[in-house]
Parts: C-alpha cells; structure tokens; sequence
C-alpha cells in the first residue's frame, strides 16, 4: 500500500525532525502511529500527504513513486488527510467543505448523516461558515467528516482526531473508525495517543526521535507499549504508563 | 428593451422574463418598463430625472425592482430615487446596475438613492453592480445611497460589485432614530487596473439604535481599493464594522475605518483584516484534490458569497 523508506525532514530552520523513516502501511488494515509529542508523528503525517517534502527517501503508493508528487497529486491518488489543527474559512460553510470533498453536489439528508457520524446535530452545522464562530471540538469533527466522505480515497489519514473532543463524540469516533475498518475496504493512518483507538488498530507503530521505534501487530505492541518494560514514552513515576 | 437590458437584468436583478409585483427598468436614461401594484406606487420625480416609490404601510412582503442599465458607451446616466417608506411596511427593494460597453467612450451610471423608512418598517435593499462588454471605454458605476430610519425601523442593505467595472465611487449615510436597526453587507471584487472606494457613515442618534456594517472584498491583479467607514455614536447604542479584504496579485487596499463615541452608554466595536489567503487554507483545499488555482477560486468565491 504505502511505502516509506528512509525518509528524512528538516524544518526550515534546519531542525532534522525525521531521521530515517522506514514503514510499511499494510492496505486496508488501521494502523495507528504513536509516540511521544515532538517525535515526528505530525511531520510524518504531512509527508505522507505530501505538504512536506523529504530530503531524502522515498514513497510508493501502490508501488508508484509519490516522493515529488505535490497535495493535489497525491489527493487525487487516493490519500485523504484530516488536520490536527482544522483550517478555518471566511464563507466556505461546512455544506461546502463536504461537498468539495465528496466532488459532488450532496442531499441535505445524506448530508446529516455525515455529520452525525461525527457527533453532530447536523441541521445547525450544514449552513454555518468554517469560521471561528465554531468551537476546536466542533471543527474538528467536520474536519474529520470531510475525510471520512473522501471521494475515491483509498488511504485515509487522521492527525489526533481525539484532540478538543468531548467524551460522548469520541466515543461515537471510535464507533466510526470501527465501521470504516469493517468495511475493509480503505487503509487507515491514525496519529493518537488514546488507549481505545490503539484497542481497535490492527498495527502500532510507534515513532520517537524522528525514528520508527518498533512497528508491528497490535497484539504484540500494544501490551509491551502500556505495561511493559521497554517503553517508548518518559516514565511517570509510580505508574506503569507512560504520558509523556 | 434591447438584448444588452435583459442579459443586465438577469445579472443584477434575477430578471427571468418578468417581474412579479412593482418595478421600473431604466435603459439608457430612460424608463423602459414600468408597473405599481396596490400598495407601491412608482412616479416620475419633478424637476430631475428618477423616480419616487411610495411604498404603503400596508406592503407585507412586497418586492418592487428598480435596475437601471446602460447598454453602450458614450452615456452618462445621473439618476435621482426617492423611497418612502410607510410606517410598519415590510418590503424588499432590489435595485441593481449594470453597465455595458463595447466602443471607446465611457459609460456611467451615477444613481443617487434616498430611503425614508417610517416608524416600525422593514426594508431589504439589495443592489448588484456589474460591467459587461469588451470595450476599451471605461464603465463606472458611483452610487449615492442616503438613508432616514424613523424609530423601530430596520434595514438591510445588501450590496455587491461582482466584476467588471472600471471605478466605482461609493458613499451610503445613515442616520438612525430610537430603536432603528441598520445592517449593511458590502462585498466587492476589482481585477486588473479596476478601482474602488467605498465610504459608509452611520450616525446613531436614537437611544438603542444599532448598526452591523459588514465589508468583504477582494483585490486581484493591480487593482486598488479605498474603504472608509464612520460610525458615529451619539447616544447609549452598539455599532459594529468588520472590514475584511484578501489581497492577490498586486492588489492594494487602503482601510480607514474609525469609530467616534460622543456617548458614555455607546458601545462601538471594530474589527478588521487585510492579507493574501493564508496559505494553510489553500493547502486543505488541494487535499480535497482541489489545484491551487481552483482552491484560491474557491475560497474567494466564499468569502464573497
């Protein structure tokens, strides 16, 4: 499916933030990536979406060389990503968000039912503008809506979605991410560092210092990454878990 | 009417063949069509050219359309409206210009529109300018817009140049009774060597009066903006402006706004904002599979709606 190898970044301002990443997402399986913040999850999450640019290294898609294709290349090869920080627009509703994502003109019903995937009372949000007047939690949620309803997307990326969203909307999240990975139908990249998303990922890749710490079945990473002894996160002290 | 009216009117005033209820077309300095119904009366104003609209306090969710077009280069139109607007109606005005040219010289319409809302009436007033036509002849448009509200009275005020004209030179005032209600939406797009200047003065003199005077434009290519906005608070009220503007290419906007409170209870609020697109929303745009050609499209097209 997706293909990373050896990939490196470095900030503008020439912090290498991605020393070397090797990954291999399998296709229609969820795969989370965790570890802790400033490890490079987020930088990596871009560069598959191709906002950033590696300095060194290459992706394939399907065994096609992505490495220089620019967004719109690769959203129209089939990845869709969703922010950790949604964007905000003057005038564009979330109506029209969710149509440019779908590339087609949308029923209002269907519609609703996009947004209450999400946690939402749909008729007070199908005409709002994406602007400030809506809450982190709020846009969020439709930015996550955008990229579930991702017309003709094959790799669905999502950056924290869990982050600014109330417990009740998380967990019909979760219900959401469950479905899409019972369909089977589409590879899934979640970037969380939430215990249930981990419990329903098929891999766990963990990412720290610009590396791929340890990469494999969640049966195997998962136990070792909440309880065990070669934790990828700071220690807290007292504690078996790790919340760095 | 000749061709050039009609595909005008569609533009400026929705025009699908007819007009249901009051209306005067104005074509080239002239009246080209004109109809009243039983609660708007529509009659020539003595000694200048224009009309005056009585609208009767009985209206309930009338329309009455009055565009004015000028099809051909070489016309300078100057138009004097009057409305009065009776106590308690509830009608919606759609005006409207659109100014053709396809020869050298200029073509201008000049409308100068003054509204006298009476006590408790409600009034939304929408008005669309656009140029059309390849000619090298400028096509401007410099409307005059004054408005008397009388206590309890409401207004909203809609109006938007979609493209096309040359310059346009745009002064509204108001001046708000007790209880009166102002709302104006301005949205504006200039391109290539176009110029604009908008110049709102609200003046609040009834207690609990209010205003929200909203601006949104655009400035492409090398296009230059001018927008000045006044609100004077002269007794305990709320006034608010917004000025937004997105700069491409090498446009330039110049904005003034101020507020003036001459009153302890006169609560004023500005806000404003000048700059390109911000980057990250083109980039969310492209990962719809959008190019950045057609997200900056879409954003703008937004931001204007």
């Amino acid at each position: 499916m997706l293909k990373l190898q050896g990939i490196h970044w470095s900030t503008p301002e020439g912090e290498e933030i991605l020393k070397g990443i090797d990954l291999d997402i399998p296709e229609k399986e969820l795969t989370v990536i965790t570890g802790p913040n400033g490890g490079g999850k987020t930088s990596l999450a871009k560069m598959i979406a191709g906002i950033y640019t590696p300095s060194a290294g290459k992706i394939e898609l399907d065994g096609q060389d992505i490495t220089n294709w620019n967004v719109t290349e690769r959203a129209k090869a089939g990845i869709a990503y969703a922010f950790q920080q949604p964007v905000r627009f003057k005038g564009l509703t979330v109506r029209d968000l969710l149509e440019l994502s779908a590339g087609a003109n949308i029923e209002e019903a269907k519609l609703c039912g996009m947004l209450s995937t999400v946690g939402l009372c749909a008729q007070e949000y199908i005409n709002r503008s994406v602007d400030s007047s809506l809450s982190g939690g709020e846009s969020k949620r439709i930015e996550i809506a955008t990229v579930l309803n991702r017309k003709g997307a094959s790799l669905l990326v999502f950056d924290e979605p869990e982050a600014g969203i109330d417990l009740w909307s998380f967990g019909k999240l979760t219900e959401a991410f469950e479905r899409l990975k019972a369909e089977g139908s589409r590879s899934i990249v979640i970037i969380s560092h939430q215990e249930r998303i981990m419990e329903i990922a098929d891999n766990i890749a963990v990412i720290a210092n610009g590396r791929v710490r340890t990469f494999g079945k969640r049966a195997d990473i998962l136990p070792e990454l909440l309880y065990g002894e070669k934790q990828p996160f700071c220690p807290v002290a007292g504690t078996k878990k790790e919340v760095c | 009417m000749n061709i050039i009216t009609e595909k005008l009117l569609s533009i400026v005033s929705d025009w699908d063949g007819k007009f249901k209820g009051a209306f005067n077309i104005r074509e080239d300095s002239s009246c080209a069509a004109r109809q009243n119904s039983e609660n708007i009366k529509i009659e020539n104003k003595e000694g200048k050219p224009g009309i005056v609209v009585r609208v009767s306090g009985k209206a309930k969710g009338e329309t009455v359309f009055i565009p004015a077009c000028v099809t051909k280069s070489g016309i300078d139109d100057l138009v004097y409206n009057d409305f009065y607007i009776g106590e308690g109606a509830d009608v919606i005005v759609v005006a409207g210009c659109g100014v053709h040219s396809d020869g050298e010289e200029e073509a201008r319409h000049n409308g100068i529109h003054r509204f006298f809302i009476g006590k408790n009436a409600r009034v939304v007033y929408r008005e669309k300018h656009i140029g059309t036509g390849e000619g090298t002849g400028a096509k401007r448009i410099d409307p005059v817009t004054e408005i008397t509200m009388e206590q309890g009275a409401y207004m909203e005020m809609d109006t938007s140049q979609i493209g096309g004209v040359t310059s346009s030179d745009r002064r509204t005032t108001a001046h708000l009774a007790a209880e009166a209600k102002l709302i104006i939406r301005e949205r504006l797009l200039t391109d290539g060597t176009q110029t604009a200047k908008s110049d709102f003065v609200v003046t609040l003199d009834g207690d609990d009066s209010g205003v929200d005077l909203i601006s949104r434009s655009v400035a492409k290519g090398n296009s230059v903006q001018e927008y000045r906005s006044v609100i004077e608070g002269n007794c305990r009220c709320t006034g608010h402006s917004e000025c937004d503007a997105i700069l491409a290419g090498n446009g330039i906007v110049n904005a003034a706004p101020a507020l003036n409170a001459h009153h302890i209870d006169a609560s004023l609020i500005h806000e404003a904002a000048i700059g390109k697109i911000a980057g990250e929303q083109i980039i969310k745009l492209c990962t719809l599979g959008l190019t950045e050609e057609e997200a900056e499209q879409k954003i703008i097209e937004g931001f204007l709606k």
